[in-house]
Protein backbone atom coordinates (compact mmCIF):
# COMPACT_ATOMS: atom_id res chain seq x y z
CA UNK A 1 0.00 0.00 0.00
CA UNK A 2 2.83 2.42 -0.37
CA UNK A 3 0.93 5.95 -1.98
CA UNK A 4 3.95 7.18 -4.41
CA UNK A 5 2.61 7.12 -7.58
CA UNK A 6 3.89 10.42 -8.89
CA UNK A 7 0.69 12.59 -10.07
CA UNK A 8 -2.02 10.50 -8.20
CA UNK A 9 -1.79 11.11 -4.43
CA UNK A 10 -2.17 15.09 -3.99
CA UNK A 11 -5.43 15.24 -5.96
CA UNK A 12 -8.03 14.52 -8.11
CA UNK A 13 -8.30 14.77 -11.62
CA UNK A 14 -6.80 18.84 -12.12
CA UNK A 15 -7.90 20.98 -14.80
CA UNK A 16 -4.37 22.30 -15.30
CA UNK A 17 -2.78 18.80 -15.29
CA UNK A 18 -5.17 17.45 -18.04
CA UNK A 19 -4.70 20.21 -20.25
CA UNK A 20 -1.46 19.75 -20.80
CA UNK A 21 -1.33 16.26 -20.22
CA UNK A 22 -1.16 14.51 -24.33
CA UNK A 23 -4.18 11.99 -24.40
CA UNK A 24 -2.76 8.18 -23.45
CA UNK A 25 -4.77 7.07 -26.58
CA UNK A 26 -2.48 9.13 -28.27
CA UNK A 27 -5.14 10.68 -30.92
CA UNK A 28 -4.42 13.54 -32.88
CA UNK A 29 -7.65 14.10 -34.16
CA UNK A 30 -10.41 17.14 -32.82
CA UNK A 31 -12.19 14.33 -31.16
CA UNK A 32 -15.52 14.97 -32.30
CA UNK A 33 -16.44 11.66 -33.29
CA UNK A 34 -15.03 9.98 -29.77
CA UNK A 35 -16.95 12.63 -28.40
CA UNK A 36 -20.37 11.79 -30.03
CA UNK A 37 -19.66 7.68 -29.56
CA UNK A 38 -19.17 8.61 -25.39
CA UNK A 39 -22.14 11.15 -25.51
CA UNK A 40 -23.91 7.80 -27.12
CA UNK A 41 -22.47 6.02 -24.18
CA UNK A 42 -24.06 8.23 -21.57
CA UNK A 43 -27.42 7.47 -22.62
CA UNK A 44 -26.69 4.00 -20.59
CA UNK A 45 -26.56 6.01 -17.65
CA UNK A 46 -29.36 9.10 -18.81
CA UNK A 47 -32.01 6.69 -20.09
CA UNK A 48 -32.93 5.14 -16.90
CA UNK A 49 -32.30 8.54 -15.21
CA UNK A 50 -35.21 10.18 -17.83
CA UNK A 51 -37.38 6.98 -17.66
CA UNK A 52 -37.64 7.31 -13.82
CA UNK A 53 -38.63 10.68 -13.84
CA UNK A 54 -40.98 10.42 -16.47
CA UNK A 55 -42.83 7.63 -15.05
CA UNK A 56 -43.10 9.69 -11.70
CA UNK A 57 -45.11 12.29 -13.75
CA UNK A 58 -47.24 10.31 -15.24
CA UNK A 59 -50.69 9.67 -14.24
CA UNK A 60 -51.60 5.84 -13.29
CA UNK A 61 -53.32 4.67 -16.63
CA UNK A 62 -50.31 6.13 -18.97
CA UNK A 63 -47.99 4.12 -16.75
CA UNK A 64 -49.93 1.37 -17.28
CA UNK A 65 -49.15 1.11 -20.89
CA UNK A 66 -46.63 1.14 -23.28
CA UNK A 67 -43.21 1.62 -22.56
CA UNK A 68 -42.93 4.32 -20.16
CA UNK A 69 -40.17 6.31 -22.30
CA UNK A 70 -43.23 8.91 -23.07
CA UNK A 71 -43.08 12.11 -21.69
CA UNK A 72 -46.21 12.42 -19.88
CA UNK A 73 -48.83 15.39 -20.44
CA UNK A 74 -50.08 16.91 -18.13
CA UNK A 75 -47.42 16.11 -15.52
CA UNK A 76 -48.83 14.75 -12.63
CA UNK A 77 -47.25 16.22 -9.45
CA UNK A 78 -49.20 14.50 -7.19
CA UNK A 79 -47.74 11.69 -7.27
CA UNK A 80 -45.19 12.84 -5.69
CA UNK A 81 -47.54 14.03 -2.78
CA UNK A 82 -49.08 10.37 -2.82
CA UNK A 83 -45.88 8.38 -2.38
CA UNK A 84 -44.34 10.88 0.10
CA UNK A 85 -47.58 9.72 2.74
CA UNK A 86 -47.22 5.98 1.55
CA UNK A 87 -43.82 5.79 2.65
CA UNK A 88 -44.27 8.35 5.16
CA UNK A 89 -41.26 10.43 3.58
CA UNK A 90 -40.63 12.31 6.76
CA UNK A 91 -40.25 10.09 9.09
CA UNK A 92 -38.06 7.40 6.93
CA UNK A 93 -35.61 10.35 5.54
CA UNK A 94 -34.98 11.42 9.38
CA UNK A 95 -33.98 7.68 10.23
CA UNK A 96 -31.75 7.46 7.15
CA UNK A 97 -30.22 10.95 7.79
CA UNK A 98 -29.69 10.16 11.34
CA UNK A 99 -27.78 6.78 10.89
CA UNK A 100 -25.97 8.80 7.90
CA UNK A 101 -24.59 11.40 10.04
CA UNK A 102 -23.93 9.18 13.29
CA UNK A 103 -22.41 6.94 10.90
CA UNK A 104 -20.20 9.71 9.39
CA UNK A 105 -19.07 11.20 12.48
CA UNK A 106 -18.29 7.83 14.16
CA UNK A 107 -16.62 6.63 11.66
CA UNK A 108 -14.44 9.97 11.03
CA UNK A 109 -13.98 10.28 14.75
CA UNK A 110 -13.04 6.96 16.12
CA UNK A 111 -10.93 5.49 13.21
CA UNK A 112 -8.74 8.75 12.81
CA UNK A 113 -8.57 8.48 16.73
CA UNK A 114 -7.60 4.86 16.29
CA UNK A 115 -5.27 5.51 13.26
CA UNK A 116 -3.48 8.00 15.28
CA UNK A 117 -2.87 6.05 18.23
CA UNK A 118 -1.06 3.33 16.06
CA UNK A 119 0.69 5.21 14.50
CA UNK A 120 2.59 7.17 16.57
CA UNK A 121 2.81 3.88 18.95
CA UNK A 122 3.89 1.44 15.98
CA UNK A 123 6.98 0.25 18.17
CA UNK A 124 4.57 -1.06 21.00
CA UNK A 125 3.44 -4.57 20.47
CA UNK A 126 -0.29 -3.62 21.37
CA UNK A 127 -0.86 -1.07 18.98
CA UNK A 128 0.51 -2.88 15.69
CA UNK A 129 -1.49 -5.78 16.78
CA UNK A 130 -4.41 -3.78 16.81
CA UNK A 131 -3.84 -2.83 13.45
CA UNK A 132 -3.39 -5.82 11.88
CA UNK A 133 -6.43 -7.19 14.35
CA UNK A 134 -8.78 -4.39 13.01
CA UNK A 135 -7.22 -4.89 9.25
CA UNK A 136 -8.04 -8.52 9.21
CA UNK A 137 -11.51 -7.74 9.14
CA UNK A 138 -11.43 -6.55 5.72
CA UNK A 139 -11.62 -10.23 4.73
CA UNK A 140 -14.97 -10.56 6.53
CA UNK A 141 -18.11 -9.12 4.84
CA UNK A 142 -21.32 -8.68 6.62
CA UNK A 143 -22.86 -12.29 4.95
CA UNK A 144 -20.28 -14.06 6.61
CA UNK A 145 -21.43 -12.98 10.56
CA UNK A 146 -24.97 -11.76 9.89
CA UNK A 147 -26.60 -14.53 11.54
CA UNK A 148 -24.56 -14.29 15.06
CA UNK A 149 -24.64 -10.99 14.91
CA UNK A 150 -27.90 -10.26 14.35
CA UNK A 151 -28.70 -12.35 17.55
CA UNK A 152 -26.36 -10.51 19.30
CA UNK A 153 -27.94 -6.89 18.15
CA UNK A 154 -31.32 -7.91 19.26
CA UNK A 155 -29.68 -9.38 21.71
CA UNK A 156 -28.33 -5.57 23.28
CA UNK A 157 -31.56 -3.93 22.38
CA UNK A 158 -29.76 -2.33 19.02
CA UNK A 159 -32.26 -4.13 16.35
CA UNK A 160 -32.63 -0.29 15.36
CA UNK A 161 -31.30 2.63 13.71
CA UNK A 162 -28.78 3.10 16.33
CA UNK A 163 -27.20 -0.92 15.39
CA UNK A 164 -27.64 -0.22 11.96
CA UNK A 165 -25.16 2.80 12.44
CA UNK A 166 -23.00 0.86 14.83
CA UNK A 167 -22.28 -1.52 12.31
CA UNK A 168 -21.92 0.38 9.26
CA UNK A 169 -18.81 2.07 11.65
CA UNK A 170 -17.56 -1.21 12.41
CA UNK A 171 -17.34 -2.63 8.81
CA UNK A 172 -16.00 0.66 7.55
CA UNK A 173 -13.31 0.64 10.26
CA UNK A 174 -10.86 -1.44 8.39
CA UNK A 175 -10.46 0.39 5.72
CA UNK A 176 -10.63 3.68 6.78
CA UNK A 177 -8.06 2.93 9.83
CA UNK A 178 -5.75 2.13 6.95
CA UNK A 179 -6.16 4.95 4.89
CA UNK A 180 -5.75 7.05 7.91
CA UNK A 181 -2.56 5.42 9.25
CA UNK A 182 -0.84 5.74 5.54
CA UNK A 183 -1.71 9.24 5.78
CA UNK A 184 -0.60 9.85 9.25
CA UNK A 185 2.78 8.42 8.54
CA UNK A 186 3.67 11.41 5.49
CA UNK A 187 2.70 13.77 8.92
CA UNK A 188 6.42 14.37 10.41
CA UNK A 189 6.78 13.59 13.97
CA UNK A 190 8.90 16.85 14.76
CA UNK A 191 5.30 18.85 13.93
CA UNK A 192 3.97 17.54 17.17
CA UNK A 193 7.19 18.21 19.18
CA UNK A 194 7.18 21.74 19.10
CA UNK A 195 3.09 21.86 20.31
CA UNK A 196 4.15 19.46 23.01
CA UNK A 197 7.20 21.30 24.27
CA UNK A 198 4.50 24.43 24.74
CA UNK A 199 2.68 21.66 27.33
CA UNK A 200 -0.29 20.66 25.32
CA UNK A 201 -1.48 17.43 25.98
CA UNK A 202 -1.73 14.08 23.48
CA UNK A 203 -5.43 14.72 22.83
CA UNK A 204 -4.50 19.07 22.63
CA UNK A 205 -2.01 17.71 20.41
CA UNK A 206 -4.28 15.10 18.09
CA UNK A 207 -7.44 17.68 17.82
CA UNK A 208 -5.72 21.21 17.49
CA UNK A 209 -2.51 20.24 15.45
CA UNK A 210 -3.11 16.57 13.50
CA UNK A 211 -7.05 16.51 13.30
CA UNK A 212 -7.28 19.69 10.99
CA UNK A 213 -4.03 18.09 8.80
CA UNK A 214 -6.52 15.33 8.19
CA UNK A 215 -9.17 17.40 6.36
CA UNK A 216 -8.69 16.26 2.83
CA UNK A 217 -8.90 11.91 4.36
CA UNK A 218 -11.85 13.09 6.20
CA UNK A 219 -13.74 14.40 3.38
CA UNK A 220 -12.70 11.03 1.28
CA UNK A 221 -13.75 9.19 4.54
CA UNK A 222 -16.89 11.21 4.87
CA UNK A 223 -17.89 10.85 1.50
CA UNK A 224 -17.68 6.81 1.04
CA UNK A 225 -19.14 6.34 4.64
CA UNK A 226 -21.87 8.66 3.74
CA UNK A 227 -23.20 7.14 0.20
CA UNK A 228 -22.47 3.27 1.54
CA UNK A 229 -24.85 4.35 4.81
CA UNK A 230 -27.08 6.02 3.05
CA UNK A 231 -27.68 3.63 0.30
CA UNK A 232 -27.52 0.85 2.25
CA UNK A 233 -30.38 -1.81 1.73
CA UNK A 234 -28.70 -5.47 3.13
CA UNK A 235 -28.04 -4.02 7.11
CA UNK A 236 -31.04 -2.03 7.79
CA UNK A 237 -33.48 -4.13 6.24
CA UNK A 238 -32.34 -6.91 8.48
CA UNK A 239 -31.18 -5.52 11.71
CA UNK A 240 -34.27 -2.93 12.18
CA UNK A 241 -36.76 -5.62 13.39
CA UNK A 242 -39.99 -2.57 13.60
CA UNK A 243 -40.66 -1.45 10.05
CA UNK A 244 -41.85 2.23 11.48
CA UNK A 245 -37.67 2.41 11.66
CA UNK A 246 -36.65 1.19 8.16
CA UNK A 247 -34.53 4.10 5.99
CA UNK A 248 -35.57 5.02 2.79
CA UNK A 249 -33.88 2.38 0.85
CA UNK A 250 -35.78 -0.26 2.45
CA UNK A 251 -39.04 1.49 2.49
CA UNK A 252 -39.45 1.68 -1.06
CA UNK A 253 -40.20 -2.83 -0.84
CA UNK A 254 -44.01 -1.27 -0.46
CA UNK A 255 -44.07 -0.96 -3.60
CA UNK A 256 -42.81 -4.22 -4.63
CA UNK A 257 -44.90 -6.31 -2.36
CA UNK A 258 -47.86 -4.65 -2.46
CA UNK A 259 -49.98 -5.48 -5.47
CA UNK A 260 -50.96 -2.61 -7.34
CA UNK A 261 -50.74 -1.39 -10.77
CA UNK A 262 -49.60 2.70 -9.61
CA UNK A 263 -46.25 2.07 -11.14
CA UNK A 264 -46.57 6.32 -11.62
CA UNK A 265 -46.34 6.29 -7.74
CA UNK A 266 -43.77 3.92 -7.19
CA UNK A 267 -41.41 5.73 -9.62
CA UNK A 268 -42.21 8.84 -7.65
CA UNK A 269 -41.21 7.02 -4.35
CA UNK A 270 -37.96 5.90 -6.50
CA UNK A 271 -37.21 9.51 -7.75
CA UNK A 272 -37.21 11.00 -4.07
CA UNK A 273 -35.24 8.23 -2.89
CA UNK A 274 -32.41 9.08 -5.66
CA UNK A 275 -32.66 12.75 -5.15
CA UNK A 276 -30.91 13.48 -1.70
CA UNK A 277 -27.41 11.82 -3.17
CA UNK A 278 -27.69 12.59 -6.89
CA UNK A 279 -28.63 16.93 -5.77
CA UNK A 280 -25.74 16.54 -3.08
CA UNK A 281 -23.30 15.51 -5.95
CA UNK A 282 -24.13 17.61 -8.91
CA UNK A 283 -23.69 20.48 -6.32
CA UNK A 284 -20.04 19.74 -4.88
CA UNK A 285 -19.05 17.57 -7.80
CA UNK A 286 -15.67 18.63 -7.89
CA UNK A 287 -15.07 18.22 -4.45
CA UNK A 288 -16.31 14.63 -4.48
CA UNK A 289 -14.89 13.63 -7.35
CA UNK A 290 -11.03 14.44 -5.73
CA UNK A 291 -12.05 12.91 -2.29
CA UNK A 292 -13.45 9.69 -4.30
CA UNK A 293 -10.08 9.88 -6.25
CA UNK A 294 -8.21 10.15 -3.27
CA UNK A 295 -9.83 7.00 -1.53
CA UNK A 296 -9.25 5.12 -4.61
CA UNK A 297 -5.50 5.48 -5.24
CA UNK A 298 -4.72 4.98 -1.51
CA UNK B 1 -1.18 -4.79 1.61
CA UNK B 2 -0.28 -4.87 5.20
CA UNK B 3 2.95 -4.03 4.63
CA UNK B 4 4.43 -2.49 8.20
CA UNK B 5 5.30 1.25 7.95
CA UNK B 6 8.89 2.02 6.99
CA UNK B 7 9.96 4.57 9.37
CA UNK B 8 7.91 4.62 12.97
CA UNK B 9 8.58 7.87 14.68
CA UNK B 10 10.07 7.52 18.05
CA UNK B 11 7.06 7.98 20.74
CA UNK B 12 7.74 8.91 23.74
CA UNK B 13 9.31 6.72 26.36
CA UNK B 14 5.92 6.23 28.54
CA UNK B 15 2.70 5.58 26.27
CA UNK B 16 0.49 8.38 27.22
CA UNK B 17 -2.57 6.88 28.63
CA UNK B 18 -4.59 9.17 25.85
CA UNK B 19 -3.13 6.90 23.25
CA UNK B 20 -4.69 3.72 25.17
CA UNK B 21 -7.91 6.04 25.09
CA UNK B 22 -7.99 6.36 20.79
CA UNK B 23 -7.71 2.93 20.95
CA UNK B 24 -9.27 0.63 23.07
CA UNK B 25 -13.08 2.00 22.58
CA UNK B 26 -12.59 0.59 18.91
CA UNK B 27 -11.00 -2.21 19.66
CA UNK B 28 -13.36 -3.57 22.39
CA UNK B 29 -16.06 -2.85 20.11
CA UNK B 30 -14.72 -4.47 16.62
CA UNK B 31 -14.41 -7.03 19.84
CA UNK B 32 -17.96 -7.29 21.36
CA UNK B 33 -19.56 -6.52 17.41
CA UNK B 34 -17.34 -8.70 14.82
CA UNK B 35 -15.07 -10.87 16.24
CA UNK B 36 -17.76 -12.37 19.14
CA UNK B 37 -20.24 -13.41 16.60
CA UNK B 38 -17.49 -14.63 14.11
CA UNK B 39 -16.14 -16.78 16.73
CA UNK B 40 -19.79 -17.61 18.13
CA UNK B 41 -21.21 -18.15 14.47
CA UNK B 42 -18.16 -20.65 13.67
CA UNK B 43 -19.20 -22.66 16.98
CA UNK B 44 -22.70 -23.38 16.00
CA UNK B 45 -21.54 -24.34 13.00
CA UNK B 46 -20.83 -27.63 14.30
CA UNK B 47 -23.81 -28.16 16.08
CA UNK B 48 -27.32 -28.66 15.10
CA UNK B 49 -29.01 -25.21 16.40
CA UNK B 50 -31.98 -24.13 15.05
CA UNK B 51 -32.12 -20.50 16.27
CA UNK B 52 -33.25 -20.89 19.87
CA UNK B 53 -33.31 -23.82 21.97
CA UNK B 54 -31.58 -26.74 22.87
CA UNK B 55 -28.55 -27.93 20.44
CA UNK B 56 -25.99 -30.52 20.12
CA UNK B 57 -22.59 -31.40 18.93
CA UNK B 58 -22.98 -33.22 15.37
CA UNK B 59 -19.37 -32.67 13.90
CA UNK B 60 -18.98 -31.90 10.25
CA UNK B 61 -22.72 -32.95 9.83
CA UNK B 62 -23.63 -29.84 8.15
CA UNK B 63 -20.49 -29.08 6.30
CA UNK B 64 -20.51 -32.63 4.65
CA UNK B 65 -24.53 -31.68 3.87
CA UNK B 66 -23.42 -28.48 2.13
CA UNK B 67 -21.90 -30.55 -0.91
CA UNK B 68 -25.01 -32.68 -1.24
CA UNK B 69 -27.26 -30.08 -1.64
CA UNK B 70 -27.95 -28.66 -4.86
CA UNK B 71 -29.67 -24.88 -3.35
CA UNK B 72 -26.57 -24.03 -1.85
CA UNK B 73 -24.30 -25.73 -4.85
CA UNK B 74 -26.24 -23.51 -7.37
CA UNK B 75 -26.18 -20.29 -5.51
CA UNK B 76 -22.34 -20.82 -5.41
CA UNK B 77 -22.31 -21.21 -9.19
CA UNK B 78 -24.34 -18.19 -9.58
CA UNK B 79 -22.46 -16.24 -7.53
CA UNK B 80 -18.90 -17.33 -8.75
CA UNK B 81 -19.93 -16.97 -12.37
CA UNK B 82 -21.57 -14.05 -11.78
CA UNK B 83 -18.69 -12.31 -10.25
CA UNK B 84 -16.25 -12.85 -12.53
CA UNK B 85 -18.41 -12.04 -15.69
CA UNK B 86 -19.35 -8.84 -13.87
CA UNK B 87 -15.45 -8.33 -12.89
CA UNK B 88 -14.40 -8.30 -16.91
CA UNK B 89 -17.46 -6.51 -17.74
CA UNK B 90 -16.82 -3.77 -15.11
CA UNK B 91 -13.17 -3.66 -16.15
CA UNK B 92 -13.18 -3.49 -19.90
CA UNK B 93 -15.98 -1.31 -20.07
CA UNK B 94 -14.74 1.15 -17.05
CA UNK B 95 -10.81 0.86 -18.88
CA UNK B 96 -12.78 1.98 -21.88
CA UNK B 97 -14.63 4.89 -20.79
CA UNK B 98 -11.47 6.29 -18.51
CA UNK B 99 -9.43 6.27 -22.10
CA UNK B 100 -11.98 7.76 -23.72
CA UNK B 101 -13.08 10.81 -21.34
CA UNK B 102 -9.42 11.05 -20.86
CA UNK B 103 -9.06 11.56 -24.50
CA UNK B 104 -9.13 15.11 -26.09
CA UNK B 105 -13.04 15.24 -26.62
CA UNK B 106 -15.64 18.04 -25.96
CA UNK B 107 -17.18 18.44 -22.75
CA UNK B 108 -15.47 16.07 -20.75
CA UNK B 109 -16.00 17.41 -17.81
CA UNK B 110 -19.93 17.09 -18.00
CA UNK B 111 -19.69 14.24 -19.99
CA UNK B 112 -17.40 13.00 -16.67
CA UNK B 113 -20.37 14.19 -14.10
CA UNK B 114 -22.52 12.21 -16.11
CA UNK B 115 -20.66 8.60 -16.15
CA UNK B 116 -20.21 8.93 -12.03
CA UNK B 117 -23.73 9.57 -11.39
CA UNK B 118 -24.60 5.75 -10.68
CA UNK B 119 -22.23 5.33 -7.88
CA UNK B 120 -24.42 7.74 -5.63
CA UNK B 121 -27.80 6.03 -6.29
CA UNK B 122 -28.96 3.50 -3.70
CA UNK B 123 -28.34 -0.21 -5.41
CA UNK B 124 -31.77 -1.33 -4.86
CA UNK B 125 -34.00 1.47 -5.80
CA UNK B 126 -32.01 1.25 -9.88
CA UNK B 127 -32.43 -2.51 -9.22
CA UNK B 128 -36.59 -1.63 -8.84
CA UNK B 129 -36.28 0.98 -11.42
CA UNK B 130 -34.33 -1.86 -14.14
CA UNK B 131 -36.82 -4.30 -13.17
CA UNK B 132 -39.26 -2.76 -14.81
CA UNK B 133 -37.78 -1.35 -17.65
CA UNK B 134 -36.78 -5.07 -18.02
CA UNK B 135 -39.88 -6.40 -17.53
CA UNK B 136 -42.48 -3.93 -18.84
CA UNK B 137 -40.35 -1.69 -21.18
CA UNK B 138 -38.09 -3.73 -23.51
CA UNK B 139 -40.21 -6.26 -23.86
CA UNK B 140 -42.80 -3.71 -25.20
CA UNK B 141 -40.36 -2.18 -27.62
CA UNK B 142 -39.27 -5.48 -28.78
CA UNK B 143 -42.60 -6.70 -29.30
CA UNK B 144 -43.40 -3.10 -31.16
CA UNK B 145 -40.26 -3.54 -33.65
CA UNK B 146 -40.66 -7.52 -34.30
CA UNK B 147 -38.02 -8.83 -32.18
CA UNK B 148 -39.39 -11.94 -30.95
CA UNK B 149 -36.51 -13.45 -28.78
CA UNK B 150 -36.54 -10.25 -26.45
CA UNK B 151 -40.78 -10.10 -26.30
CA UNK B 152 -40.74 -11.46 -22.69
CA UNK B 153 -39.13 -10.89 -19.61
CA UNK B 154 -35.49 -12.00 -19.60
CA UNK B 155 -35.94 -12.08 -15.51
CA UNK B 156 -38.88 -14.43 -16.11
CA UNK B 157 -36.48 -16.30 -17.78
CA UNK B 158 -33.81 -18.95 -15.91
CA UNK B 159 -30.90 -19.26 -18.79
CA UNK B 160 -30.63 -15.10 -18.86
CA UNK B 161 -31.85 -13.55 -15.57
CA UNK B 162 -28.52 -13.93 -14.31
CA UNK B 163 -27.51 -11.57 -17.60
CA UNK B 164 -29.86 -8.56 -16.30
CA UNK B 165 -28.09 -8.68 -12.40
CA UNK B 166 -25.04 -8.25 -14.34
CA UNK B 167 -25.82 -5.17 -16.70
CA UNK B 168 -27.48 -3.50 -13.15
CA UNK B 169 -24.26 -4.49 -10.82
CA UNK B 170 -22.02 -3.26 -13.64
CA UNK B 171 -24.00 0.23 -14.12
CA UNK B 172 -23.44 0.70 -10.34
CA UNK B 173 -19.82 -0.51 -10.19
CA UNK B 174 -18.76 0.79 -13.37
CA UNK B 175 -18.14 4.20 -11.56
CA UNK B 176 -16.25 3.42 -8.93
CA UNK B 177 -13.82 1.40 -11.32
CA UNK B 178 -13.55 4.37 -13.95
CA UNK B 179 -12.10 6.19 -11.24
CA UNK B 180 -9.38 4.13 -10.50
CA UNK B 181 -8.56 4.25 -14.14
CA UNK B 182 -8.78 7.36 -14.84
CA UNK B 183 -6.43 8.41 -11.85
CA UNK B 184 -3.82 5.71 -13.69
CA UNK B 185 -3.89 7.34 -16.91
CA UNK B 186 -3.11 10.87 -15.26
CA UNK B 187 -0.03 9.57 -13.92
CA UNK B 188 1.33 7.93 -17.35
CA UNK B 189 3.47 10.79 -18.57
CA UNK B 190 3.40 12.14 -22.01
CA UNK B 191 6.31 12.02 -23.03
CA UNK B 192 5.95 8.26 -23.59
CA UNK B 193 3.38 8.47 -26.02
CA UNK B 194 5.25 11.26 -27.66
CA UNK B 195 8.33 8.89 -27.71
CA UNK B 196 6.22 6.43 -29.28
CA UNK B 197 4.47 8.18 -31.83
CA UNK B 198 7.89 9.92 -33.04
CA UNK B 199 8.84 6.06 -33.27
CA UNK B 200 5.53 5.29 -35.32
CA UNK B 201 3.41 3.46 -33.05
CA UNK B 202 -0.12 3.55 -33.81
CA UNK B 203 -2.59 4.11 -30.99
CA UNK B 204 -3.82 0.38 -30.57
CA UNK B 205 0.29 -0.25 -30.85
CA UNK B 206 0.66 2.36 -27.99
CA UNK B 207 -2.38 1.06 -26.25
CA UNK B 208 -0.96 -2.34 -25.77
CA UNK B 209 2.54 -1.86 -25.71
CA UNK B 210 2.17 1.53 -23.10
CA UNK B 211 -0.90 2.14 -21.63
CA UNK B 212 -2.01 -1.19 -20.50
CA UNK B 213 0.93 -2.41 -19.30
CA UNK B 214 1.31 0.63 -17.03
CA UNK B 215 -2.25 0.35 -16.26
CA UNK B 216 -1.69 -3.56 -14.72
CA UNK B 217 -2.02 -2.69 -10.78
CA UNK B 218 -4.94 -1.03 -11.49
CA UNK B 219 -6.78 -4.14 -13.09
CA UNK B 220 -5.34 -5.45 -10.28
CA UNK B 221 -6.91 -2.94 -7.59
CA UNK B 222 -10.53 -3.30 -9.57
CA UNK B 223 -10.37 -6.76 -9.79
CA UNK B 224 -9.78 -7.14 -6.00
CA UNK B 225 -12.15 -4.86 -5.16
CA UNK B 226 -14.87 -5.59 -7.53
CA UNK B 227 -14.52 -9.47 -6.24
CA UNK B 228 -14.52 -8.12 -2.99
CA UNK B 229 -18.16 -6.45 -3.82
CA UNK B 230 -19.36 -8.74 -6.17
CA UNK B 231 -19.20 -11.72 -4.33
CA UNK B 232 -21.36 -10.32 -1.18
CA UNK B 233 -23.95 -9.90 -3.93
CA UNK B 234 -27.07 -8.67 -2.51
CA UNK B 235 -29.39 -5.69 -2.60
CA UNK B 236 -29.27 -5.49 -6.56
CA UNK B 237 -30.81 -8.58 -6.88
CA UNK B 238 -33.61 -8.14 -4.20
CA UNK B 239 -34.62 -5.38 -6.22
CA UNK B 240 -34.17 -7.32 -9.90
CA UNK B 241 -35.53 -11.34 -9.41
CA UNK B 242 -35.80 -11.88 -5.73
CA UNK B 243 -33.37 -14.74 -6.25
CA UNK B 244 -36.09 -16.13 -9.11
CA UNK B 245 -37.10 -17.00 -11.30
CA UNK B 246 -36.79 -20.41 -9.58
CA UNK B 247 -33.54 -20.05 -7.66
CA UNK B 248 -31.22 -19.32 -10.68
CA UNK B 249 -30.32 -15.97 -9.59
CA UNK B 250 -30.14 -16.78 -5.81
CA UNK B 251 -26.46 -15.22 -4.59
CA UNK B 252 -24.53 -17.11 -1.34
CA UNK B 253 -25.64 -14.12 0.58
CA UNK B 254 -29.25 -14.80 -0.09
CA UNK B 255 -28.87 -17.91 0.80
CA UNK B 256 -27.29 -17.77 4.30
CA UNK B 257 -30.01 -14.93 5.43
CA UNK B 258 -32.70 -17.93 4.94
CA UNK B 259 -30.86 -19.12 7.97
CA UNK B 260 -33.31 -16.74 9.72
CA UNK B 261 -36.36 -18.21 9.36
CA UNK B 262 -35.73 -21.89 7.86
CA UNK B 263 -34.14 -23.06 11.13
CA UNK B 264 -31.62 -23.74 9.36
CA UNK B 265 -29.21 -21.89 11.68
CA UNK B 266 -26.11 -24.30 12.20
CA UNK B 267 -26.40 -25.12 8.59
CA UNK B 268 -26.03 -21.82 7.32
CA UNK B 269 -23.76 -20.48 9.59
CA UNK B 270 -21.17 -23.91 8.37
CA UNK B 271 -22.77 -22.19 4.92
CA UNK B 272 -21.18 -19.35 5.92
CA UNK B 273 -18.13 -20.81 7.60
CA UNK B 274 -17.14 -22.24 3.85
CA UNK B 275 -18.10 -19.08 1.95
CA UNK B 276 -15.14 -17.08 4.18
CA UNK B 277 -12.95 -19.84 3.50
CA UNK B 278 -13.58 -19.19 -0.54
CA UNK B 279 -13.75 -15.59 0.11
CA UNK B 280 -10.27 -15.36 1.36
CA UNK B 281 -8.88 -17.83 -0.81
CA UNK B 282 -9.66 -15.60 -3.61
CA UNK B 283 -8.40 -12.78 -2.01
CA UNK B 284 -4.65 -14.66 -1.33
CA UNK B 285 -5.10 -15.96 -4.48
CA UNK B 286 -5.05 -12.61 -6.05
CA UNK B 287 -2.41 -11.05 -3.89
CA UNK B 288 -0.48 -13.90 -5.12
CA UNK B 289 -0.95 -12.60 -8.64
CA UNK B 290 0.18 -9.02 -7.33
CA UNK B 291 3.38 -10.56 -6.21
CA UNK B 292 4.37 -12.22 -8.89
CA UNK B 293 3.91 -9.46 -11.48
CA UNK B 294 5.66 -7.36 -8.92
CA UNK B 295 2.92 -4.34 -9.36
CA UNK B 296 3.49 -2.82 -5.91
CA UNK B 297 0.36 -1.22 -4.45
Amino acid sequence: MATTLPGTTSAGPSRAQEKNAPEPGGRRRSGWGLTVLIVLASLAVLLPLYFTVAMALKSSEEAATGSGFSWPWPMRFDNFATAWEMTAFPRAFAISLAVTVATVAGLVTLASCAAYAIARNWERKLFRWSYFYLLAAMFIPFPVIALPQIKLVSIVNLDNPAGVAILHILFGLSFNVLLYTAFLRSIPYELEESARLDGASTWQVFWRLIFPLLAPMNATVGIFAFLASWNDFMMPSLITSDPAMQTIPVVQSIFQSQFSANYNVAFASYLMAMAPTVLAYLFAQRWVMTGVTRGAIK
Amino acid sequence: MTAPPPVAPRPPRRVDKTFYAMLLPVVLLFTLFITVPAVVGMFYSITNYVGYGDWEFVGLTNYIAIFSDPRILSSYGFTLGFSVVTVIVVNVVALALALGLSAKIKLKTALRGVFFIPMVISGIVIAYVFNYLFSTSLPTIAARLGIESLESSILADERFAWIAVVIVTAWQAIPGAMIIYLAGLLAIPGEVYEAASIDGARPWRQFRSITLPLMLGYVVINTILGFKGFLNAYDIIVGLTNGGPGTSTFSVAMTIFTGFTSGDYAYQMANAVLFFVITVLISVMQLRLIQRRGVSL
